[in-house]
């Protein structure tokens, strides 16, 4: 029984998203039920699986034994970032018809479930040629939601998002072809058993090979010099997708991990990613926050502030070290959430009209936005008491290298600098004598899905403590992947 | 036979990604298709080149070329193939809303 539900997540929402294009074509009320309680579902089952991914455990499709067949894997890293995927995506879908986003094009609903099916795909699947097909699919759903809604600006926004995608799948087939050619598999634990045995002819195709496949991931994670889709992308999104892309950047930090400590670092590529992420990730620190400071837009200042905590992720990923790991997964939660919740604001503010930061009349619900913002701004910046405090301080702590400490405690000022400047613009205004410039339905439903996502923030700084020692040992059997090798059964092992 | 296909996926890639570098969507989605040919070839070689010899079990075949690569090439022509096609529809869209198939003009993004 057990075994059969890690499929479940890819599964149901394809089942449920074919269904709704198929059976609830233009019956919106009907999408909004299928897609409601599909995620719902969703939700439950990833958090689920997530209370169940203690010991690594494998799921053969069509029973094929590995590496021949293709495997799912769910472990502990798998089910966290599942969990957090369904933590993620009911709040956001409630947000998106609380605001009536999802009535602005046709097919909203079911390419949400694509997109949920594509994410869980690449977060469970132990095959790299399987993982750069869910990069497929979960990136023809995006690009869907990407231009809901229409418009020209977006449209064109889209395009560069596409085009910059499809280069990046490009460099990743070459990538896989250039693995198989060397190694002569694609299961990531029959890779990662075969990597450090390469013929010494072979060694530097496997390093071109590993240099490409971070590059891919670095397009999708948003590294610097790759970052330039980002911006322009999630700015341009209708909100709630934006809010939902929280986690795209995060695919390609997941990819980087696994196949990271899986595969790479070890053989003639050792230590190889680190030596290249280190410098990278600085950069993508520094220019995230210099970006936010320059950004005239709320949404466009929220994507640079996304750029930015990818890039204090690929620090504390670089150093290599459990600890090291273990603060980057913390801070990739709290960047997802603190992310998402920003780009949620944003839209409640660009909604009532407040997208120009020079505008000088009040939004309407100004009071209860303004408090939201103050929080998730908080968060974001890694001001105590919330948890962007507790992450950059486990970072900071996993890092001894003072270059690191001096780029993380600047970008984070800049960035505290640049929230705060855009929120007392927004709503530092005086409301008696000036009232708000359009008056706007107020949309319970919208803030109680932004104050869920904000309780999250919360919970993760309350029960920090267990959280972190949980993710410590989450990061040691990364390190040390040995039972996640056996779980594949490969044949020969013993 | 190698030199042959090695300068095939070179020029194709090299003809690609000169396209994609172009201002106009329309060359740039023929950039991205020549590069996934050049991909395609690619992949196909991943198996090593082996003329004339059979991929499937068959009684007196005298070796087999590895059928795997065939199949992730079958799988990356069909993506290829679905995203060449949304990319062409967002690229018309983009068209008929902005009046020009421009890929970085008319539209202030940084808004």
């Amino acid at each position: 029984m057990m075994g059969n539900l890690i499929i479940a997540p890819v599964v149901l929402p394809a089942v449920l998203g074919g269904l709704i294009v198929l059976a609830a074509r233009g019956n919106l009320r009907l999408q909004r039920a299928i897609g409601l309680c599909g995620t719902l579902a969703f939700t439950l089952l990833t958090l689920w699986l997530l209370l169940h991914s203690d010991q690594p455990q494998a799921y053969r499709l069509g029973n094929w034994p590995a590496p021949f067949g293709i495997v799912l894997m769910l472990d502990r890293l798998s089910g966290l970032m599942l969990g957090l995927l369904g933590a993620l995506a009911l709040p956001v879908l409630v947000y998106a018809i609380a605001t009536g986003w999802d009535a602005r094009g046709r097919h909203f609903h079911a390419l949400f479930l694509f997109q949920l099916m594509g994410l869980s795909g690449a977060f469970l699947t132990g095959d790299a040629f399987n993982l750069f097909v869910f990069f497929e699919v979960l990136l023809i759903a995006s690009y869907g939601l990407m231009v809901h809604g229409g418009g020209d600006a977006r449209l064109r926004a889209g395009l560069h998002y596409v085009v910059t995608n499809l280069v990046g799948s490009t460099l990743f087939l070459f990538a896989l072809a250039t693995i198989y050619a060397v190694t002569g598999t694609l299961n990531m634990a029959d890779l990662a058993q075969k990597w450090p045995l390469l013929p010494a002819g072979d060694q530097a195709l496997a390093r071109v090979a590993a240099g490409l496949l971070l590059l891919v991931f670095a397009v999708k994670g948003a590294l610097v010099p790759l970052q330039f889709w980002l911006p322009g992308t999630y700015a341009n999104a209708p909100g709630p997708v934006a809010a939902l892309f929280a986690i795209m950047t995060k695919v390609g930090a997941y990819a980087a991990l696994r196949m990271g400590t899986l595969v790479f670092d070890q053989g003639a590529t050792a230590g190889m990613w680190n030596a290249l992420l280190w410098p990278a990730a600085l950069v993508t620190l520094a220019l995230g926050a210099l970006g936010a400071l320059g950004a005239r837009s709320l949404p466009r200042l929220i994507a640079f502030t996304a750029i930015g905590s990818m890039g204090t992720v690929f620090v504390a990923l670089s150093a290599g070290t459990v600890q090291g790991t273990t603060a980057a997964l913390y801070y990739m939660i709290h960047s997802t959430l603190a992310g998402a919740v920003l780009f949620l604001i944003a839209d409640l503010i660009v909604a009532r009209d407040g997208n120009d930061l020079r505008q000088a009349r009040p939004i309407a619900q100004g009071g209860l936005i303004a408090a939201m913002f103050m929080a998730a701004a908080i968060a974001m910046a890694g001001l105590p008491p919330l948890s962007g405090f507790l992450g950059k301080l486990l970072v900071l702590n996993a890092l001894m290298s003072p270059m690191a400490w001096a780029t993380i405690l600047i970008a984070s000022f800049l960035t505290l600098l640049a929230l705060a400047r855009a929120g007392s613009a927004l709503f530092w205004k005086p409301y008696a004598s000036n009232p708000p410039a359009t008056p706007h339905a107020t949309q319970p439903m919208a803030f109680v899905a932004t104050g869920t996502l904000l309780a999250g923030l919360v919970a993760l700084t309350l029960f920090a403590g267990p959280l972190t020692t949980w993710l410590g040992e989450t990061a040691q059997a990364l390190h040390a992947p040995a039972a996640y090798i056996a779980a594949n059964q490969l044949p020969g092992a013993s | 036979m190698e030199l042959l296909l090695a300068a095939a996926i070179g020029l194709l890639t090299a003809g690609g990604i000169y396209l994609i570098l172009r201002l106009r969507t329309f060359p740039v989605i023929l950039g991205l298709s020549l590069l996934s040919y050049a991909c395609n070839l690619f992949i196909f070689a991943a198996g090593r080149l082996a003329p004339g010899l059979t991929p499937i079990i068959h009684k007196g075949a005298e070796g087999y070329t590895d059928p795997l690569p065939q199949a992730l090439v079958l799988t990356a022509i069909v993506i290829s193939f679905g995203m060449t096609a949304v990319l062409v529809m967002l690229a018309i869209g983009g068209h008929l809303g902005g009046g020009d198939d421009k890929v970085d003009t008319g539209v202030d993004l940084n808004k």
